[in-house]
C-alpha cells in the first residue's frame, strides 16, 4: 500500500568521523543486553502510564521492533526501515486512540535507557564516555524526530482520509426510481460543497439519465444568499441538461430567507417534504402508485 | 466536418461536431434556418454533446437559432449539453430559458414529439 512520499527528516547533528567508529561496539553492546533494557524501557513505559490503550503482550512485541529498529539505525545510519515500520505501527495504533505524547514519549523513554546503559558501562572513562555520547546522540535524536514526524504524517493522512470520505458521503446521489434521482445535502452547503454538489449532480444526472432530481435539503440547517444562488444554479444547470428539478425539504425559516434574498421561486418547483416530492417526480413521469394486498412475510 | 444536418421525417438533426469559431457559427445558423424552410421542417434537434466549452456568442447564438426557428413554424430542442458546459454556462449567467433543452438525442426526439402533439402554443417548459 502506498503511504504517500515522506518527509526527508533534516539530519541536525553531526557526529564526528573517529566517534563514528565506536558505534559498532555501541551496537554489540546493545544487543547484548537487549532482553534487559527491553525489560527496563517496558517497565518505564507502564510506570509512565504510556500507551494505556494497548495490551502488555502489545506493549512488549511493540517494544520488541522498536528496539532492534532503533539499534538497527545505530548500526546502518538509515532511517529508511524505521520510517517504514514507524508509519506501520502509527496505522495500527492510530485507531486505538493512542496520542502523539505517548509515541513522543516512549521513544525519548528508550533513549534514556540506552543512554543510561552506556553511562554504566564507560563510567570509568570519562573521555571515552563523551566520545561515546558523541556518537551515540546525533544518531538518538535523529531517530526520535524520525518516529515523531512519521507518527504525525500518517495522523494527518488520516485525518485527510475522513474528511474525503465525509465529503463524498454528504452528497451522495441516489436512483429511486428509473430516471428519477434524490440528492440528499446534509450540513452546511459552503463554496466548495455546492460546486462539488452541482458537478455530482450534473453528473448523475448523464450517467443516469436522470429526467428529475429531487433535491431535499432537510439537513441544511442555514440558508444565505451565496447557498440560495449555489441551489438556483444547480437548478439551472440542471434543466439545460434536460433535467427538472423538484427541490424539498424546506424548512419555513429557510423559505422565509429565499422569498426575502428574492429567488425567483416561479423558477423553484417545491415540495414541502421528500416523500411529496417524489410522489411529485413520479407523477411527473406517469408512474402510478398502486397498493395491493401486501405479501405476508411471516408464513412459513 | 464541422456540422451536420441532417432531415428525418419533418424533423432536422443538426450535429456540431467540433468547436466552432464565430463565423462558422453565423454559418451555421444561416445554413439551418435555410434548410427549416427547404424542408418545411417541424421540429429541430441541435446536438452539441461534442463540445466541451460553451462561450456567450455560441449560447446566445442558439437562442437566435430557436426563436428564428420558431418564425418559421419549427420547434428547438437542444441536445447533448455537457455538465461542465451546463456548469459554466449557468455560473456565467448565460442561460438558455426560453429555449427546451434534453439530455440526448433520443430524449430531444421524445421532447418534440410531445411539443408538437401539443400544438405550436405550448408554453416554454418551465
Amino acid at each position: 500500500m502506498n503511504k504517500g512520499t515522506s518527509e526527508e527528516v533534516p539530519v541536525i547533528q553531526e557526529a564526528r568521523e573517529e566517534d563514528l567508529e565506536l558505534l559498532p561496539e555501541l551496537v554489540t553492546h546493545l544487543r547484548d543486553r537487549r532482553t534487559e533494557l527491553r525489560e527496563q524501557w517496558a517497565n518505564r513505559i507502564t510506570n509512565a502510564h504510556l500507551l494505556s490503550a494497548m495490551t502488555d503482550e502489545e506493549i512488549f512485541s511493540m517494544a520488541t521492533s522498536v528496539y532492534d529498529s532503533y539499534v538497527e539505525v545505530l548500526e546502518t545510519g538509515s532511517v529508511e526501515a524505521l520510517q517504514a515500520y514507524a508509519r506501520d505501527l502509527s496505522e495500527r495504533i492510530i485507531p486505538r486512540g493512542v496520542e502523539t505524547y505517548e509515541v513522543v514519549g516512549i521513544v525519548l523513554l528508550l533513549r534514556d535507557v540506552l543512554a543510561r546503559s552506556l553511562f554504566e558501562k564507560y563510567q570509568k572513562d570519562f573521555e571515552l564516555l563523551n566520545r561515546v555520547l558523541d556518537a551515540y546522540e546525533p544518531a538518538a535524536n535523529r531517530i526520535a524526530n524520525t518516529v515523531a514526524v512519521s507518527f504525525v504524517q500518517e495522523r494527518e493522512r488520516i485525518i485527510r482520509q475522513q474528511q474525503d470520505a465525509i465529503r463524498e458521503l454528504s452528497t451522495p446521489v441516489l436512483q429511486v426510481r428509473e430516471r428519477i434521482l434524490i440528492l440528499p445535502i446534509i450540513g452546511i452547503l459552503d463554496e466548495q460543497r455546492a460546486n462539488q454538489f452541482t458537478e455530482q449532480l450534473l453528473a448523475g444526472i448523464r450517467s443516469h439519465r436522470a429526467k428529475v432530481v429531487v433535491i431535499d435539503i432537510t439537513g441544511v440547517p442555514d440558508v444565505d444568499s451565496e447557498v440560495a444562488n449555489h441551489l438556483v444554479q444547480a437548478v439551472d444547470a440542471s434543466r439545460l441538461m434536460g433535467a427538472s428539478v423538484i427541490l424539498t425539504g424546506l424548512s419555513p425559516e429557510i423559505a422565509q430567507t429565499l422569498v426575502t434574498i428574492g429567488v425567483d421561486l416561479d423558477k423553484m418547483n417545491t415540495v414541502g417534504d421528500l416523500q411529496g416530492g417524489v410522489e411529485e417526480a413520479e407523477h411527473l413521469l406517469g408512474f402510478h402508485v398502486t397498493r395491493s394486498d401486501p405479501v405476508d412475510n411471516h408464513q412459513p | 466536418m464541422l456540422v451536420s444536418i441532417l432531415r428525418q421525417g419533418s424533423y432536422l438533426i443538426a450535429s456540431i461536431h467540433e468547436a466552432l469559431n464565430d463565423r462558422e457559427i453565423v454559418q451555421f445558423q444561416q445554413d439551418l434556418v435555410e434548410q427549416i424552410g427547404t424542408h418545411r421542417a417541424r421540429g429541430v434537434i441541435i446536438d452539441v454533446a461534442a463540445l466541451d466549452v460553451m462561450d456567450s456568442f455560441g449560447s446566445r447564438t442558439l437562442l437566435n437559432l430557436a426563436h428564428a426557428a420558431r418564425l418559421r413554424g419549427a420547434e428547438t430542442v437542444i441536445v447533448g449539453i455537457q455538465p461542465t458546459v451546463a456548469f459554466a454556462m449557468v455560473r456565467l449567467g448565460m442561460n438558455l430559458d426560453n429555449v427546451h433543452t434534453a439530455l440526448d438525442l433520443e430524449e430531444g426526439l421524445e421532447h418534440l414529439q410531445r411539443l408538437l402533439q401539443q400544438g405550436p402554443e405550448r408554453q416554454i417548459q418551465r
